[in-house]
Parts: C-alpha cells; structure tokens; sequence
C-alpha cells in the first residue's frame, strides 16, 4: 500500500493512502485522528474542513491527500488550545461567535489566514474574505466582530 | 471510563472521542437501572455529591442554542450553588428523564422551569435537613452558596453532609416557592457558553467526531428516483476495494467498511437496478398543487363577528394570495450517527432533538424492547428542525445489526439536501375590508396545509420503509396554521385553515413551522391596508394594538430603526418595512424593523435591521441575543434564496449551488433591544425572531420599488421580473 508522509502542525506523519484520490480531510480526521476539520459538503463549498497549506486556506475535502505530502499543512489543532488559544480563537471566544459551531473550523482557519495577508482589514474586507465560508446559524456578525477584534480593531 | 466522564471531558475540551461503552448487556442495564428517570421524581433532574458537586439530568438537549449555560443558570439560582461546580448530561435516555423534544422554543419554558422547580424542591428538602442539624425553625435559614445556613448569618452546614450521593427520593413540589427575580445572581446575567472555547480550538467533540472501539464506516445508497423499489444489485461492482460489505435489506441498500474513504468510494461505484417511485408535481407546479391537493377537512381556528356579512357590505376590499415553498433544513454538516446493535440491545449515538421519543422508535423497528435501547445525545451540526439526525441513526442501526459491529454513518451533502424531510410548501389567502374612513371591518386568512396526524410520537424514517420495518406512520410538520390570526383588533375575523390530507415531500418540523409564511401573509396585509387607510404601517398598526407589550415593542423597535414616518412608498430603489409577531399568539413579541436597497437587476439587498424582543423574564441574556441574531439572518436567507428544486423523479437542490443560503456579503447592520420582563414567565427565544423577518423584508421592498412580492424566495429574477410587469403596466 503507498504510504505518504505529511507534515501536520510540525509533525512528519506517514500514513497508507490505498486510494491516490482520498482527500486530506479523510486522512487528518480518520487516520491521523485530528477532528477539528469537518465534512459539510465534500464539494469545496462551504469551508468547514479548511486547513492551512503552506500559510495558505485550503479546503481539505477536495484536496487529494497525496498532493500535500511534504508541504506544510496547519489543522486548527495546530493553531491553538483552549489553554493557549490563537489570536483569532480568543477573539471568538469573547465575541462568543459560534452557535452549533460545525463551520467554526473553517471560520477561524480562514480568518487566521486572512488577517496574515491583510492585518487591518475593514469589516468590508472581512465579509468578502469570508463570503465562501457558509453558516446555517447566523452567527455572521459575531464572526465578523471577532475577526475585527483579533485584528486589534473595534466595529464603528 | 464511564460515560459521564467522558461527556464531561469532551465538555472540558481535553480531546478525549473514543467512547468507553460497556459492550455487553448486563452492564449495559445495570447502568440504566442505577438512576430514576421518572419525570415527576426530583432525583431525575438533579443529583448532589459527596464532593460538593451537582449534576443536572436535562431530556432536553443544547442544539448550539446557549441551553448549556442556561440550565445551570437556572439551577445555580435555586440552589444556590456556584455554576463552576454544576455539570449537565444532556438526553442520554439512560439518565435524563424524558421532557419531550427540543423543540418548539420550549427549551427554557418547559425544560427550564421544570429543572427550576427540582431544584426548588431540593432547597426546601435541603432547608430541612439543615433545620435539623442546625437545631434552627426552617424559616430562619436559606441555601446560601453551596450551604444551608441562616439567613441572619452565621456557621452552615453544606450540601454535602446533608445529603451526600443518596439522592432526595422526593416528587417534583409545584409549589416549592422559587427565588425572588429581584435576588436573582445568575439569572438575567451573562453567562459565556461552555462550549464555545472547545469549538473555536477543534477541541470539541461532536457527533461526527465519536468514535466507538471496533467501529465501522457506514454508507446508504439510495434510489435515483424516490420510493423506488430495489431490482437487483451488482456486488461485483465494488470487488475493487477490499474488505467492503453490501447490505441488502429488502429495499434498503448499503456498503460498510472498515476506512471512511473506502466506503464513500463503495457507495459511489456500487451498481444496482431500481424501478418505479418518482413524484407527483415538480417544483414550479408545488404551489398549484397545494391548493389542488386533496382536503380532508375545514377548521375554523378563530371567529369574531360576521365576517361574511361585513366584507361584502364594505366599500374598500383586499385579496392576496401568498406561497411559501418547500425548505430543507440544509444543516452545516451532514448527519452522522453511530448504533451499535447486537444481542438484542441497540446503543445509538446519535443528534436527535428528541432522544427519548426516537429511542422507542429505534426499538420498535428493530423489534427489541425499548428497555434493551440506549440513545446518547452527541451536538450536531445545527438542525433548526428534524433534519436527517434520525434518518442517519436508522441507517446505522440497520447496518450495525446486518454486520455485528459498531457502524458509524454520515450522509454525504447531497444526502442532506436531498433526503432530510423538508419544511412543507404553504399557500395562504388574505381578504380584508376597509370602510371609506380607513378602518379595518373585516379580515378573513385562509391556509392550506398538510394535516399533521394526531398524536404522532415521531415522523416516519426512510429506512424502516425501505427495509419494511416496523413504525408509526403519518405526517408531521409543527404547527403549520399558528400566525394566520392578526395580532390585531379586528371586528370581523375568520382564520381558516384547509386541512390537507398530504404534501408531497416527506415533511418536518423546520424552524418557527409555517408562521413566517404565515406572518408574511398577515403583515403584508397589515401594510396594504395601511396605505389604503393613508396611514403610516407603524401608527396604523399601533392603532389596532390593545396588548401593552406588543405596543412597545413596535415603537420601541420603530425608535431603534429611526423609523420614517411616511404613506406613499419612496419607488427610489430604497426603502424601510415592519414587520410584528406575538410568536405562537401568546408568546415571545417581536418588532423588526428593516431596510433594504433593490438594484435594477432586481437584486434586493437588506441593509439595516432593528428588533425588539420581548421573551418575559430572560435566563441567559447573551444566549437570547444570540439566538435572535440567528433567527433574523438565517431568515432573510430563507426569504432571498432558500427553495427546494425537484423535477419528478426526485430533489434536484443537492449542495450550497443549487440551494444558497445567506452568506457574509448579505450581513446587515443589526440593532437589537431584549425587552427583559423578570416579572413574567420565560419564553421561547429560538424561533420567535424568525416570524416577522420576510414581513418586514416584503414591507420594505415595496417602499422601495411599489411592487408586493408574495412569492418566496424573493429571488434576484423574480423580482426584476415583477419590476418590468409593474413599469408595462403603469407605463
């Protein structure tokens, strides 16, 4: 069986890809064991299974596995711990921006990423950033404060 | 590692999935029996330990609504005791009395209160036992942060020596006396969610992330046409991947595997030959063939007056006919379940908003003793209704028990959107009569909606019919026909509804069940009537408004909009509607207020919302806000975008393209005010904010542009194309 190894949030993993077309989100979830990327549509849509290649937001459904192997992938365990969170996790935390918190993978991966592109974004450019990422609870304004306030700005 | 603990820990974040179950039966029992589960028993709700620590027991479940903070808000007040050291199991039917589903908005008014009132019954019991250990009159002492102490001050004596593990053995006490709202340290105050942290960081554990030792991954196949019958199958079809099992059951077609990906692949590739099935009418005909459709009966829901003899005396008259379709709940994530059913017993892990209801169901239609069925609630992905949590846990449990092994299924997204049971289409028609003078004399709302059958215990699920197992059937769909009665003093009123024997697809309860259709229709008409009364909707709707609370929350709601007073629509592409809703006629009051932009594609963009929300006493303040916020976006999606496409064979909306919802662009700005009443009994806050949004969407784009839009969704082309009919009208 052809194994891959990938490097996850500073770790080198090896792992057995039988088929050459698994997606990431498969791998890192179920055989990795890392939970935080969600399935929502396997179709690139909607953005819960984000995960950051090189720096990058990615959306792991769609990406084969095999085609990130020894690049640098980031899962939203890697980016923080309710212990130690990331800027971002901690802006959520206070603005208390998730409900059922299924899209909140992608929402924090995708800000995170975003606000290392553009540090002082408007609340324009933090709705276009995220306009690909969906959420069924409307907790849009929450998110939207959160990003802002992790960018160390407040909503006028 | 019990399963308590292991709930806890997914609670506390510490990245603990794998579930500890006890494998066999007789320990499967000894674990059920050890705890009451009976309703009316305090013990049910609520256990104090030895440690210092209580442990509430809610049937009713947090489905990402803020319950998680609340209840121990609630229980916290009562006893008295700090909220860091009360922990909540939710829905386990093993350890949490049944208090029916969560559904409704009756999480905190019928959940809530009746852990209130445990824990109202335990003070008095705890007061007691402290009366006597202190030598002190009852009267003279308190609970008093984990103590019963004398309210004069003084030593006490804690929770914990008087009554340890060994549980109150003590009815629930109607009468308890709860506290004062006026005392009140942790109701009405903020509260953050204890979930949120582990949902940020990846650490929590939902439903998709549990994994049970020896599990296998599930997948359902289903036919290319609805209710088809299965022909044949093609075993070797899926040879190419190894170790990957077809189930066949009767009608019921499935793969099980031990990796995920290989049974996402076994399902794809796996041939088989169906016949028949398909559907009557396809989406462009629904809303005729509602109407059409056969009735089974008239109810008059509400009469005043002489209707009749009123509207066809008066000089002024109104009809409007209006068409709500079929919605799905499209939840984030697909649903997931896991069952584990061997030796007669079934474990099923599963998202349900009613575990207890559904765990007979489960038992029923394996044929095992609902004694022999555990269900354990694990969060999903949001479902503002039954979706296909229930569906996925029937689907495991049958592969589960054809495979002797623990199975774990999870829908693919065209699963979700094709397969959840949908909110029904609605078709209402207004009349109402005005007299010269502008006054409302008659107001006649007429609807045609699918008969929910009485009594049902829970909604038919695809694979007990595909496998011909047994389980009640009918239909149930909320209450479809609340809302159609204006929230109005109306002289001459009729509210009927046309009860129809069934709809087409296989429908549920999807949040606030039909009354924003309904509100649409009755505020709509509200505004019409306004215009035709040369009065601006707020002021006109004040003047028909008796209730004090629904008065202030509409000019309370107008004065946070800023609300222009005005008669004439401004037609300059920019405009402002109200919208206004007692939820359920007796509930939550609501106020929205919004503005919206309409550009010459006919795209309609809202713009500002300002709401008032009037619950009575709130529990958990930012949990309200929260869930108001949610209410109004998520329904202005609903109006804009959200219908279900099918042709005749079966749902053709399978993924977020053909079936969007609102996304970040669409944000507007929001301005709420939560009208606390401490005095009042606490409601519902998770669907009354839904009821007023397409009004006042609806009101405001006939500021803007003139034109009523009584179809939903208020799609780009359709109104671009009720614009042009408008201009070759007038023009």
């Amino acid at each position: 069986m052809p194994a891959i190894t990938l490097n996850v949030n500073g770790s080198a993993r090896t792992l057995d890809v039988r088929d050459p077309d698994k997606p990431l989100l498969y791998a890192i979830r179920n055989d990795l064991g890392l939970k935080g990327a969600k399935y929502g549509c396997g179709l690139g849509q909607c953005g819960a299974c984000t995960v950051l290649v090189d720096g990058e937001p990615v959306r792991s459904c769609v990406t084969p596995a095999a085609s990130v192997a020894g690049r640098k992938i980031t899962t939203i365990e890697g980016l923080g711990t309710t212990e130690k969170p990331h800027k971002v996790q901690a802006a959520f935390i206070a603005e208390q921006a998730a409900q059922c918190g299924y899209c909140s993978n992608g929402m924090v991966m995708t800000s995170a990423a975003f606000l290392e592109r553009n540090p002082k974004p408007s609340v324009e450019q933090v709705k276009e950033a995220l306009a690909q990422n969906l959420c069924r609870c409307g907790t849009h304004d929450r998110i939207v404060s959160a990003v802002v306030r992790a960018s160390g700005g407040t909503r006028g | 590692m019990n399963i308590q603990t292991s709930r806890r820990n997914f609670l506390k974040g510490t990245g603990a999935l794998f579930i500890a179950i006890p494998l066999n039966t007789p320990s499967f029992a000894q674990g059920a029996a050890a705890k009451t589960v009976d309703a009316a028993q305090v013990d049910a709700y609520l256990a104090l330990h030895a440690d210092g620590t209580a442990t509430i027991y809610s049937g009713k479940v947090d489905l990402g609504t803020g319950l998680r903070a609340a209840f121990p808000q609630i229980v916290a007040e009562e006893l008295s005791l700090p909220m860091d050291r009360i922990k909540l199991i939710e829905g386990d039917t093993a350890l949490t009395p049944d208090q029916g589903p969560t559904s409704g908005s009756n999480g905190i008014p019928k959940g809530g209160m009746q852990l209130r009132q445990a824990a109202a019954t335990a003070r008095q019991a705890l007061i007691k036992l402290g009366a006597e250990k202190l030598g002190r009159p009852a009267s003279e002492l308190d609970a008093i942060d984990g103590e019963i102490r004398p309210k004069s001050g003084g030593p006490g004596v804690s929770f914990a020596s008087l009554i340890g593990d060994k549980g109150f053995e003590l009815k629930l006490d109607a009468k308890a006396p709860v506290r004062d709202p006026k005392t009140h340290r942790y109701v009405g105050k903020h509260v953050p969610r204890p979930d949120v942290p582990s949902k940020v960081t990846g650490q929590f554990a939902f439903m998709h992330d549990l994994e049970v030792p020896g599990m296998l991954h599930g997948r359902v196949v289903r036919p290319p046409k609805i209710n088809a019958s299965l022909v044949s199958v093609d075993e070797a079809s899926v040879a190419s991947i190894p170790g990957v099992q077809v189930v066949r059951i009767k009608n019921f077609l499935g793969v099980v595997a031990a990796d995920e990906w290989d049974a996402v692949r076994a399902a794809r590739l796996l041939k088989a030959i169906w016949s028949g099935g398909g559907l009557p009418v396809d989406d462009k005909g629904l809303a005729d063939y509602v109407r059409a459709s056969k009735q089974i009966g008239d109810e008059m829901l509400d009469e005043r007056g002489d209707f009749n003899a009123a509207f066809a005396s008066a000089p002024k008259k109104l009809t409007t006919d209006f068409y709500w379709p079929a919605q799905s709940h499209a939840s984030m994530g697909a649903s997931c379940a896991i069952a584990d059913v061997k030796d007669g017993a079934a474990t099923i892990w599963c998202s349900s908003q009613g575990t207890h209801r559904y765990a007979k169901h489960f038992a029923d239609m394996l044929g095992i003793p609902a004694s022999k069925t555990r269900v354990h609630y694990a969060d999903g992905a949001g479902c503002y209704g039954m979706n296909g949590h229930e569906d996925a846990a029937a689907d495991a449990a049958f592969l589960s028990r054809a495979v002797g092994k623990p199975v774990r299924v999870q829908w693919m997204r065209e699963d979700e959107h094709a397969l959840d049971p949908k909110g029904p289409a609605q078709v209402i028609t207004q009349e109402a009569a005005m007299s010269q003078d502008g006054k409302i004399l008659a107001w006649r709302t007429q609807m045609w909606c699918p008969k929910p059958t009485a009594n049902l215990p829970t909604i038919p699920l695809l694979a007990p019919v595909e496998t011909e197992s047994k389980q009640v059937q009918g239909i149930a769909t909320g209450s479809l026909s609340s809302g159609g009665k204006p929230p109005y003093d109306i002289p001459n009123l009729q509210v009927q509804v046309h009860w129809l024997e069934s709809t087409p697809l296989r429908p549920s309860h999807l949040r606030a069940p039909g009354k924003i259709g309904n509100c649409l229709a009755v505020e709509t008409m509200m505004d019409e009537l306004a215009l035709m009364a040369g009065q601006d909707p707020v002021a006109f709707r004040i003047g028909y408004m008796s209730d004090p609370r629904g008065r202030e929350a509409i000019e309370r709601a107008a004065k946070l909009f800023n609300w222009d007073a005005r008669v004439q629509p401004r037609r300059d592409g920019k405009g402002r509607g109200i919208g206004y809703t007692q939820y359920k006629g007796d509930e939550t009051y609501v106020a929205i207020a919004m503005e919206v932009e309409v550009d010459a594609t006919g795209r309609i963009r809202v713009t500002r919302v300002a709401a008032t929300h009037d619950c009575g006493q709130i529990i958990s303040p930012d949990g309200v806000r929260s869930q108001v916020e949610g209410c109004i976006l998520q329904t202005i999606g609903r109006t804009l975008y959200e219908e279900v496409k099918f042709d005749r064979d079966h749902i053709t909306s399978r993924d977020w393209s053909t079936y969007p919802i609102l996304t970040f662009t669409d944000l507007p700005e929001m301005k709420i005010e939560l009208i606390d009443r401490p005095d009042q009994p606490p409601r519902g806050a998770g669907e009354a904010a839904t009821a007023p949004v397409a009004a006042a969407l609806a009101n405001a784009v006939f500021d803007a542009t003139g034109i009523r839009l009584r179809r939903v969704p208020f799609t780009a082309p359709r109104v671009k194309a009720a614009m042009t009919e408008t201009v070759t009208k007038n023009g």
